[in-house]
């Protein structure tokens, strides 16, 4: 029995998320306020030595599946060992990150466990003993409060949102065994990208582009500024429609929402549904030759100039500050 | 081969959404709605298809009246016929009570695949797919941008951060769609003019024996929060120099870099 926080900490190739930690922390927090455990998940194949570490980032307990079925990922075995760990520990709640596995992860356990699910979230918290989230709607042209009646209150949390703070502490951790029917999904093949190349999704730091590029060649330009400050390289729908960037680099109600701690806009005017997935970032800059493009509405620093000198200047001087 | 493509009409992606001053909803008046723009690639992955092996594409949304202008929309890119499920109940539903309408009307057909938007761009849930998934007891691939299919086995792939993943699916199975997988048709004149005459049944949640008790509930819609004013920057009048006075707030205002 527990009534506990629970959360599916996710890794790959053996190696936590930084968004497992994010949950960890999250759950710790909404565990307080309902006077319960914070318990983590972990599934996969030989990794019984990461749940030490969710238990410095708030897990009370850490419950580990490890079965050589749960890796490579896929859908089914996955939601087998979380749904059984969930509903045999009497989760209340049932945090997943709203990553491209968590989403697949967390939507499919919504139909198995019967329940409700606020997806991508920004917030959550307790009111009168239940959670409450809120998740952008409309790709953050306006923000929903959900709760959920169901049973586990489900809810994903948008990654680089939430808070990961290490405490110190370490988790007890249980080993548990789940029988893994073979599912009818078999991966072939993971082909990496790049090494070093940041998910948009996932980058503290974006230098996007627009229609102000002028050629994927311009791009070069903003490669080398994310380079210095360690983020990715987004682009506007226009940029990718006209096939100067990979279509996982879009930003906007039609690609990905993003949050990252800076974004910075160059030459990209800002039509609605691209500001719609990026307006939750904490900083953003805009950079345009056109001081009436609708971008500089939401920017909190606005340059009105030639990208292509402003941004090999901005990146010699950033150079001079981190490098 | 039989093939479901479910739809849903969304506001257009350029719509400015106001919230309603009560916080129940947005304002509907002067939205221009349109097919939500991933079920699109489910409309074209599924006529294409059907133009290879032969067969029926049926279109099934959940929705009301006005939801019947886009199962027409994709009748008229060459869906043979439509399912409608129009009931007031519902209008808000949450995505288990909308993938339980659609596990019905899905049941109702013999279908090898169904396809999905990844998610619709109006409440961005990203559920129902993989829900109707579980529910139908068919196993499922995400956000698929590659798909060729050969002896009732799909090759799909899809993108994950920094990675792209390959898999093989058995049919019957459930496909969400997204950019990349292919460039939906327009509808064409003569096909405008045939999907008039194109079947559409239009069911009420009673007749799937589905009952809106909703486990997941938008209890208040707020707008944004408001960003304040930002700052121009015009130190020197130079690009140097502006770039220099931003290198610098970034660095000790923001605290970003």
């Amino acid at each position: 029995m527990g009534n506990g926080v629970f959360f599916v900490a996710e890794q790959r190739d053996g190696a936590l998320r930084k968004v497992s930690f994010e949950l960890a922390s999250t759950a710790r927090k909404l565990a307080d306020a309902l006077g319960v455990e914070a318990c983590g998940i972990i599934c996969g194949s030989g990794v019984s030595g990461l749940a030490a570490d969710l238990g410095k980032y708030g897990a009370d307990k850490v419950f580990v599946v490890d079965n050589a079925a749960l890796e490579p990922y896929t859908t089914s075995a996955h939601t087998q060992a979380v749904a059984t760990v969930a509903k045999d520990n009497g989760a209340v709640i049932l945090l997943l990150a709203a990553s491209a596995q968590g989403k697949d992860l967390s939507a499919r356990l919504v139909g198995k466990l019967a329940t409700g699910m606020a997806s991508d979230c920004t917030e959550v918290r307790i009111d009168g003993g239940k959670l409450v989230a809120t998740r952008p709607m409309y790709s953050g042209k306006c923000f929903g409060e959900v709760v959920i009646a169901g049973s586990p209150q489900m809810a994903s949390l948008r990654p680089n949102v939430f808070t990961a703070v290490e405490s110190g502490k370490a988790g007890a951790v249980t080993s548990v065994n789940v029988a893994i029917e073979p599912g009818k999904v078999k991966v072939l093949e993971v082909v990496k990208e790049a090494s070093g190349k940041v998910d948009v999704t996932e980058a503290n730091v974006i230098v996007s582009g627009g229609r102000g590029m002028k050629d994927a060649a311009g791009f070069a330009v903003l490669e080398e500024l994310a380079g210095v400050l360690g983020g990715a390289v987004g682009a506007s729908r226009a940029a990718v429609d006209a096939g100067w960037r990979a279509q996982s680099d879009q930003v906007g109600q039609t690609g990905k929402v993003v949050s990252p701690n800076l974004y910075i806009a160059c030459g990209i005017s800002g039509a609605i549904q691209h500001l719609a997935g990026m307006s939750s970032s904490k900083y953003i800059v805009a950079v345009n030759k056109d001081a009436e493009a609708p971008i500089f509405a939401r920017a909190d620093y606005g340059i009105v100039d030639d990208l292509f000198k402003v941004v090999p200047a901005l990146t010699a001087e950033c150079k001079k500050l981190v490098g | 081969m039989n093939i479901v493509a479910c739809v849903k009409q969304v506001p257009d992606t350029e719509a400015q959404i106001k919230v309603k001053a009560d916080g129940t909803g947005i304002e509907e008046g002067g939205i221009k709605w349109v097919m939500n723009p991933y079920d699109e690639y489910g409309v074209e992955e599924a006529l294409k298809l059907k133009e290879k092996l032969g067969g029926e594409v049926t279109v099934v949304s959940v929705g009301p009246a006005r939801a019947m202008e886009t199962i027409r929309t994709a009748l008229a890119m060459g869906a043979d016929k439509g399912i409608h499920i129009d009931d007031a109940a519902l209008n808000n539903a949450d995505a288990f009570t909308v993938a339980s309408a659609l596990c019905a009307a899905v049941k109702s057909l013999s279908c090898d695949v169904v396809f999905c938007g990844q998610r619709a761009i109006d409440d961005d849930s990203g559920q129902v797919g993989a829900i109707l998934a579980e529910l139908l007891g068919v196993p499922q691939v995400t956000m698929a941008t590659k798909m060729e299919l050969a002896d009732n086995v799909a090759k799909v792939t899809k993108s994950i951060e920094g990675a792209q993943v390959v898999m093989e699916v058995q049919l019957p199975c459930v496909i969400t769609t997204t950019k990349g997988l292919n460039e939906p048709r327009y509808a064409s004149l003569p096909g405008i003019m045939k999907a008039k005459k194109k079947p559409v049944d239009v069911k009420t949640g009673a007749d799937f024996g589905v009952s809106a008790e909703l486990k997941a509930q938008v209890v208040k819609v707020l707008p944004p929060p408001a960003r304040p004013p930002g700052k121009v920057l015009k130190a020197d009048d130079t690009p140097e120099g502006k770039a220099a006075e931003l290198a610098k707030a970034l660095r000790e205002e923001a605290k970003v870099i």
